[in-house]
């Protein structure tokens, strides 16, 4: 699955963006934020807070109990500053 | 009914009173155009610049999706949204709202609607950059802003 980061959350990943193969019984998205948690320092520096970590599936907003089937492309980011 | 949504992200400036005038050329029907321009702060000489990161794809979709949310809402007769990316300096514009009615109560509505959901629903991120060079930091969401959403509830 294709996972990009967004702002602060990708400087502290350090990659813009990569494919994960997430496991068969990662299913929705608080899911696949504590699979990267497991990942390595730089991705539980990254989502230390999950508080302020926003997700979207397939470039709609998502909750974190939304499931991750069918989706293409997961989103991590924190809250929005624009306007 | 669908009305005419224009939404555009990008980096290049933009002309706010060129836009309003686009909107209403040929339109004998536009009673009311209600604009909000958002521009860059230098925060008291603080600020050298905003840098704005955006989710390209998302961030037209997410401002579409709130634009026909608005138009669902209120009388409207067109939506133009402009919003801006990468390195903007003090006294230009961030972003353009641009609401028309045939009254004014519902392109007020509107155009105060969409900024509401746009600044903390669309996906935009302001960094810093400070005087002199100095390295920047993430601009943090204000609770305000989550806040106001509730107003439309």
């Amino acid at each position: 699955m294709k996972v990009v980061y967004f702002a602060w959350l990708r400087e502290r990943v350090g990659v813009p963006e990569e494919d994960i193969a997430f496991p068969v019984e990662v299913s929705t998205v608080s899911d696949a934020l504590n699979h990267l948690i497991s990942l390595g320092e730089n991705y539980a520096y990254a989502f230390e807070r999950p508080s302020l970590i926003r997700a979207a599936l397939d470039r709609k907003h998502a909750k974190p109990e939304a499931p991750l089937a069918g989706a293409r492309e997961i989103a991590f980011f924190p809250p929005m500053t624009g306007g | 009914m669908s009305i005419p949504i224009d939404v555009r992200v990008q980096a290049e400036p933009f002309d706010e009173a060129a836009e309003q005038k686009a909107l209403v050329t040929g339109r004998f029907d536009i009673g009311a155009v209600v604009a909000f321009t958002g521009y860059c702060r230098d925060e008291g000489g603080r600020l050298e610049a905003l840098e704005l990161e955006h989710y390209p794809g998302m961030a037209e979709e997410e401002i579409t999706r709130i634009c026909r949310e608005a138009a669902e809402r209120w009388p409207l007769l067109s939506l133009r949204v402009i919003h801006r990316f990468g390195k903007i300096d003090p006294g230009e514009g961030i972003v353009l709202v641009l609401a028309s009615s045939a009254h004014r109560a519902a392109a007020f509505a509107g155009a105060d609607f969409v900024m509401d959901f746009l600044k903390s629903r669309a996906p935009f991120w302001k960094k810093e950059h400070g005087r002199g060079g100095t390295a920047g930091d993430w601009v943090s969401a204000k609770d305000e802003d989550e806040n106001s959403l509730a107003r439309w509830v």
